[in-house]
């Protein structure tokens, strides 16, 4: 099962593509390996539908090169490329049944016809849709619809699915459920789904591994708790989970940690492979920020308790600053719960701060990296 | 009671002037023909008061037929041209960049607003033996003696499509146009190649379209005389033109009502089909 794990099923090499002048895509390396669930996130206009459009190949990429199966697929069209598509608006045909929907790329294929009986009828089981085979789309709610897609692609048994926000359109309740079906399916079909949304808990629950993107460019790649608990960026950090993010530089440094002075205050945190005076974000999420009446060691940051939200199981409590900045702390809901207005010891336990390079930095990095390729232009850095 | 004398009062007031217009501008000419369809031709043009059968008797008679079955293939001739050109016409219309497509509709629509009577002696101009074409392939050398193209049966199928072709194009356009680009992309994605997103997913689903733009070239192409009197010289008569020379020439008001009258049955039937169409494509 690990053998097949490392193979790579999809790579993006590069991959550029504007449209009138705007970049969308920018410079996208990306690797998906064989059975894994892969989500695309980001806000939309991030460019992750285009990615999507690319592999399927209604869109081609201004440069760079799509693999399958380590093939460029650069002159194939969609109808000759070995994944199928989930659409956004399930884009069932409206003249056809259930049936002929879901043995439309069969046709095509032209297998036989007892073949395709057999095959369309295992995958009508396989989603729930016995017995409204005659149905027509119009008749059928969001939710079956939305089967219906999903069966129409997977009947084909392709090397790869890609789903394009597939369940944008359904209310919050069957979204929860569709979710849970839709891994199961691919944990029982062990096909690999490209899969995109801009819904970050649906991100969380469902992928092998989460892909962000932001404004045409990929922030990070890594399992949901890389993502959730070690985001490399500061629009990770922000777009997936709550976070508080405070800014400062490293004022100190030793062997194995780095000190961080911020605006409101000090704190000490065991990380390494800083450079002294650097600006840095510090993330931590409200769970992992605890609040004391006594001086914490290691931290010298105060902040007034402005209010307590009770949401169900927790309490949120907001934190303010002495420079203004409100930072967010969770607790349970059954701790005792600190006055407002009380001044507060803010800290957290070693390794729940997660340290970022600001964007600053990150460029200045890049342009270090990219002079050592040779006749490098500016513009395409950026 | 007052408050249902208001009701009606107010359905009046809505309903009201299209029950007047359609009274006197439908019901009463109407009713008007169908009472004359009864009557007896008079030596001088109008009709005298005996009321009579024959009038319907005489549409037996094999000439009539035949101009029916003239007229009928003349329309469904039409029609199909129309459909075969009409088609690309309206893909490509409705495929044109969104800064174009206004600007196309336009030039299609252009050429109604001149009086269908100058466009039709414009074709006569170029048709002529001793006309534009004519002379240009004279010229050329590409023939010697002038072609005889006016006053055909094909030059009155070209007048035909040619005054009907928009109305064969707009509402097959309004069905591509309606057409979901992301239906077009599925079908390339289920492996379908482009021959194939034709016939199974651009074709059925145009096919209201289809429909309605038939319907509405073959009805109107069903009663053009003026056509075939100015490009098919008169030699084959068409049911247009037969009435027309039933109330003008002949002074045969009576057989005119009742030509009229199976002209109206065979909209009407036509009509019925074209709205049982309409409702299946709402259902679907």
């Amino acid at each position: 099962m690990e053998q097949t794990r490392d193979k790579v099923i999809i790579r993006l090499k590069d991959v550029d593509k504007s449209f009138d002048g705007e970049r969308v895509v920018k410079r996208l390396d990306l690797g998906v390996e064989e059975g894994e669930f892969l989500t695309m996130l980001g806000p939309s206009g991030c460019g992750k539908t285009t990615t999507l459009r690319m592999i399927a190949g209604f869109e081609y990429p201004d440069s760079g090169q799509i693999f399958l199966e380590g093939a460029d697929v650069e002159s194939r069209k969609p109808n000759e490329r070995d994944v199928n598509t989930v659409f956004q608006n399930y884009a069932l045909f409206p003249h056809m049944n259930v049936f002929d929907n879901i043995a439309f790329g069969l046709v095509e294929k032209k297998v036989k016809k007892d073949e395709i009986r057999r095959r369309v009828e295992e995958m009508i089981k396989l989603v729930r849709l016995d017995g409204l085979e005659k149905r027509m789309p119009s008749q059928m709610s969001g939710g079956q619809k939305q089967r219906v897609a999903i069966a129409r692609a997977l009947v084909n048994r392709p090397k790869v699915l890609l789903l394009d926000e597939p369940l944008g359109a359904l209310d919050l309740k069957l979204r929860k459920q569709m979710q849970v079906e839709l891994k199961h399916l691919q944990k029982q079909l062990g096909i690999t789904f490209i899969y995109v949304t801009h819904d970050q808990e649906e991100a969380l629950t469902m992928s092998d591994r989460i892909a962000v993107m932001n404004r045409g460019n990929l922030e990070q790649v890594g399992t949901p708790e890389e993502i959730y608990n070690h985001p490399k960026t500061k629009f990770v950090a922000d777009f997936i989970g709550e976070s508080n993010i405070i800014e400062g530089y490293i004022e100190e440094m030793t062997q194995e940690a780095i000190e961080v002075t911020m605006e409101s205050g000090k704190a000490r945190i065991e990380e390494t492979g800083y450079r002294l005076e650097e600006m840095v974000y510090l993330c931590v999420r409200p769970e992992n920020l605890k609040l004391s009446l006594e001086p914490v060691e290691g931290f010298r940051f105060r902040g007034q308790v402005r209010e307590h939200i009770f949401v169900g199981s927790i309490n949120k409590t907001m934190v303010e600053l002495p420079n203004g900045q409100m930072l967010k702390a969770e607790t349970p809901a059954e701790d005792e719960l600190v006055p407002v207005g009380t001044v507060v010891n803010v800290y957290w336990n070693p390794g729940k701060a997660v340290v970022m390079r600001t964007a600053e930095e990150q460029i200045y990095n890049v342009i270090e990296r990219s002079v050592k390729i040779e006749g490098m232009t500016n513009d395409q850095i950026f | 009671m007052i408050k249902s004398f208001k009701k009606h009062l107010g359905t009046a007031g809505t309903v009201g002037p299209t029950v007047i217009w359609l009274a006197v501008f439908l019901m009463i000419p109407l009713i008007y023909v169908i009472g004359i369809s009864f009557l007896t031709k008079n030596a001088y043009g109008g009709v005298d008061f005996t009321v009579t059968l024959s009038n319907y008797g005489s549409l037996f008679q094999s000439e009539y037929a035949k101009v029916f079955l003239d007229s009928l293939l003349l329309s469904l001739k039409t029609t199909v041209i129309c459909l075969l050109a009409g088609y690309p016409f309206a893909y490509i219309i409705a495929n044109a960049p969104r800064k174009w497509k206004p600007m196309l509709v336009l030039l299609l629509m252009l050429p109604f607003w001149t009086n269908s009577l100058i466009r039709t002696y414009g074709w006569n101009t170029l048709l002529r033996t001793e006309g534009i074409i004519n002379h240009f392939l004279q010229r050329i050398g590409l023939i010697g003696q002038p072609l005889e193209m006016l006053y055909t049966d094909g030059a009155v199928l070209l007048g035909m499509v040619y005054a009907l072709l928009p109305f064969t194009v707009l509402p097959i356009y309004t069905s591509i146009e309606k057409l979901d680009g992301s239906l077009l992309e599925a079908a390339g994605d289920l492996g379908a190649g482009r021959v194939h997103v034709f016939t199974r997913v651009i074709l059925p689903l145009t096919m209201p379209g289809i429909f309605a733009g038939s319907i509405q070239t073959f009805i109107p192409s069903l009663g053009f005389f003026f056509i075939s009197d100015m490009m098919g010289g008169a030699k084959t008569m068409y049911i247009g033109n037969l009435i027309k020379n039933q109330f003008l020439s002949a002074r045969n008001w009576p057989l005119g009502a009742v030509l009229s009258i199976v002209l109206i049955i065979i909209t009407l039937v036509l009509m019925r089909l074209y709205t049982k169409v309409g409702s299946l494509e709402d259902m679907a």
